[in-house]
């Protein structure tokens, strides 16, 4: 069966153990999770966490059932028409071409947004294939340390 | 009413109808334990080992079908109890177990005897709690009682922290649950049911897959009139003996591993598996790719997460056995038995070439005698519990069971130890019925304790030990497949079981001839104590028929020359 990748959303009880009893779920099924990442509703007592998994199509019927078993699990929307975005933050050294690394960055509709005394961080949020394409862009202008903020989706 | 939590425990428990807490107390449980002593609404029986404490809320629930409760304490006390947690889990059994926690302020620091309770509980339990405050404590039992007992069934754990338990607040008991986010569908859906009963009509040869759901759901009476509306054969998983009852003419046996060959090749060629309450487990399945290869399947369970998970389903019917069969039975009225009559009879042919049948000898006793002989003399009036092994197999194989709830055995997490402190659940649950314990000489041994407990409660069960001087299950694979390199499961050296049972208060006897065996069984049910009736068997008998691991259900070995 042909791997494919999904992003599916779980709505959840903002409960204490929750984010354990969904990361447990994945460890202990052996279900791959490329990100994760939750945040409470707004004026709610939920919360919405995203995971991008890899799977078959049986493994992706299993993680949603499996998902939806959880007691605090309200609802796991599981779509392949999701609106995706990705957010990354770069940290640059100073001697690189500043220009250049704005430019850069506004490609993919982002910029500086910090500026020290021997480093400047730019952020990029886009979707995250084009966030791939920007931290590979970003290789040339050796960055001391890139880090990602992981898939959020909304259903269209 | 102002109460303290420990106080508001024993009410909630007293609230929920339970009659009997399985336990063991120490430091961090110990304020509910000084409320259960204040009150008699509910006995509490202290077992010698927080394992046993949990098998026998197990066994309770198993053999009534109320929700079983135990209570342990924290750290060695809860880890204790993980095992019958799983145990529980793997065979969706409806279950409460409460355990102490260190006060809320001491956990994180590594504390004396503070272990994570729920994270190490997560993957065996339905749902678990952590009680971080005390107002919460009356609605999370209530919660643990719905959520155990509803849906597909399964253990609860909730762990309350001492300071919680000394904590004065108001109690009020919550008549009904909400939970938002649980909502277990039992209705199945009326299109898919129609659906289904055209295929089954349409069907030449349709096979009832009976599972441990049609146990928990208490589907027994629907499942027969199904099978005899249409006449349609039937095999049981070991989870489901009894279901169909061993008189029944449709039933053909137990299917799987173990099962008989009329059962294997039923599945091996039906055109049509309606699965109830059975969730295709490896040990039942053998080779996927080969099991029910020319079959539709109907697939009904309670858990949408068991449909589609290893087999590829065509009426797939999320909903409960017994609402779902009840609607079956309306829209099959018009079924005609005869069109599988050709069916029938080639099942009957199977049946009369390999009959479940095993040879009996004059000089040794053979297992399978000791369990049919159990069967004739006691039969219907008993409760059977087993442990895990050979034993269990050649219960679930000649042990005529005519009565769901009468077979109580750790199918899904196959754990040895389960067998006697299940069996002391069961008695107390249902004292009129006679409870034997058909174990093994190694499985017996991994919760001897609670001979203990049984003799001081008076709770007379019997435990029959089928003994072969060998961990004979890992004996025979050994056997078969490892060349007769027996390592480590040689148990030539015994205790004395007469002598040990005597020791802890109980009677214990030793049997080597058939005669001694009757007079030992008549006597033990006589005198009404816990006991020990020492069975020695053929040390080197096998379990057969049996599905090598992972081949296909139609390749059983059905002999096995030495
Ligand atoms: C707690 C536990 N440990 C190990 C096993 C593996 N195991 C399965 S059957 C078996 C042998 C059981 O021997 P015995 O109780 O004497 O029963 P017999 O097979 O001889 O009837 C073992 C060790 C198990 N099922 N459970």
């Amino acid at each position: 069966m042909e791997i494919v990748r999904r992003v599916i959303s779980v709505i959840v009880m903002n409960e204490s153990s929750v984010l354990a009893r969904v990361s447990g779920l994945f460890a202990g099924r052996g279900y791959n999770i490329d990100s994760l990442t939750v945040a409470p509703i707004p004026g709610s007592e939920l919360s919405h966490i995203t995971i991008v998994t890899y799977g078959n199509q049986k493994v992706i019927e299993q993680i949603t059932k499996q998902l939806n078993k959880l007691i605090p699990t309200l609802k796991v929307i599981e779509h392949e028409e999701m609106v995706e975005k990705e957010m990354v933050l770069v940290k640059f050294p100073i001697e690189s071409n500043l220009s250049d690394i704005q430019a850069l960055s506004s490609a993919y509709n982002g910029g500086i947004v910090n500026v020290g005394i021997d480093m400047v961080i730019t952020m990029v949020a886009d979707e995250p294939v084009r966030i791939r394409h920007y931290i590979e862009a970003a290789q040339r202008y050796n960055p001391i340390e890139i880090v990602r903020g992981g898939v959020v989706a909304i259903e269209r | 009413m102002q109460m303290n939590g420990a106080q508001m425990v024993c009410e909630a428990l007293i609230a929920e109808g339970v009659k009997t807490v399985f336990g063991y107390p120490g430091g961090a449980i110990m304020n509910v334990y000084d409320e259960i002593y204040k009150q008699n609404s509910f006995e509490h029986i202290l077992t010698r080992h927080e394992q046993a404490a949990v098998h026998a809320a197990d066994g309770y629930a198993r053999a009534t079908g109320e929700v079983g409760v135990a209570m342990v304490t924290s750290g060695p006390g809860f880890t204790n109890a993980v095992t019958g947690l799983a145990t529980a889990y793997m065979d969706s059994i409806p279950m409460v177990v409460i355990s102490g926690q260190v006060p809320l302020s001491l956990i994180g620091t590594d504390g004396f005897q503070e272990i994570d309770a729920v994270g190490i509980s997560r993957p065996c339990t339905k749902h678990n709690y952590l009680v971080s405050d005390l107002a919460d404590l009356p609605r999370i039992i209530k919660e643990a009682f719905h959520i155990a007992s509803s849906g597909r069934p399964g253990p609860v754990l909730v762990d309350v922290p001492k300071d919680i338990t000394a904590e004065y607040g108001e109690f009020v008991y919550p008549s009904d649950v909400n939970i938002p986010t649980y909502k277990p569908n039992c209705k199945g859906n009326d299109r898919q049911i129609k659906k289904a009963a055209e295929a089954i009509k349409a069907a030449k040869k349709p096979l009832l897959y009976v599972g441990g759901g049609a146990v928990l759901s208490d589907a027994y009476t629907y499942i027969r009139e199904l099978a005899a509306l249409g006449q349609i054969p039937a095999v049981e998983t070991l989870m489901a003996r009894g279901v169909m009852g061993a008189e029944n003419p449709l039933l053909l046996g137990m299917l799987g591993m173990h099962g008989n060959y009329a059962s294997n090749m039923a599945m091996s060629e039906t055109d049509l598996v309606i699965s109830l309450g059975a969730r295709f487990d490896d040990r039942v399945t053998g080779k996927l790719s080969e099991f029910a290869r020319y079959a539709d399947i109907i697939h009904v369970d309670i858990d949408p997460a068991n449909i589609g998970k290893l087999v590829d389903v065509d009426y797939p019917i999320v909903g409960d056995v017994t609402n779902v069969v009840k609607k079956l039975l309306e829209e099959l009225k018009d079924i005609n038995p005869e069109n599988y009559a050709s069916w029938r009879a080639t099942l009957k042919r199977y049946d009369d070439l390999h009959p479940q049948a095993f040879r009996d000898s004059d000089e040794v006793i053979k297992p399978q005698w000791v369990i049919e002989r159990i069967g004739q003399l006691v039969g219907e009036q008993a409760i059977i519990t087993s442990d895990v092994g050979q034993h269990q197999m050649w219960a679930a194989q000649h042990y005529p069971f005519d009565r769901p709830r009468q077979w109580i055995n750790s199918g899904g997490l196959g754990t040895m130890g389960f067998g006697f402190p299940a069996a002391i659940g069961a008695k107390r649950g249902v004292p009129e019925k006679t409870v034997i314990n058909i174990t093994g000489d190694g499985s017996i041994l991994m919760n001897v304790q609670e001979l203990v407990t049984a003799a001081e409660y008076q709770i007379p069960v019997i435990n029959v030990i089928l003994n072969n001087n060998y961990l004979g299950m890992v004996r025979q694979w050994q056997t078969f497949f490892y060349d007769k390199r027996y390592s480590e499961t040689d148990l030539s050296f015994q205790p004395n079981f007469k002598a040990l049972a005597e020791a802890c208060g109980g009677l214990g006897y030793d049997v080597t001839t058939k005669e001694e065996f009757d007079a030992a069984l008549k006597d033990a049910i006589e005198q009404n104590k816990v006991c020990f009736i020492n069975v020695s068997v053929n040390r080197l008998e096998n379990v057969l028929p049996m599905v090598p691991a992972g081949g296909a259900l139609y390749n059983m070995l059905l002999d096995h020359k030495e």
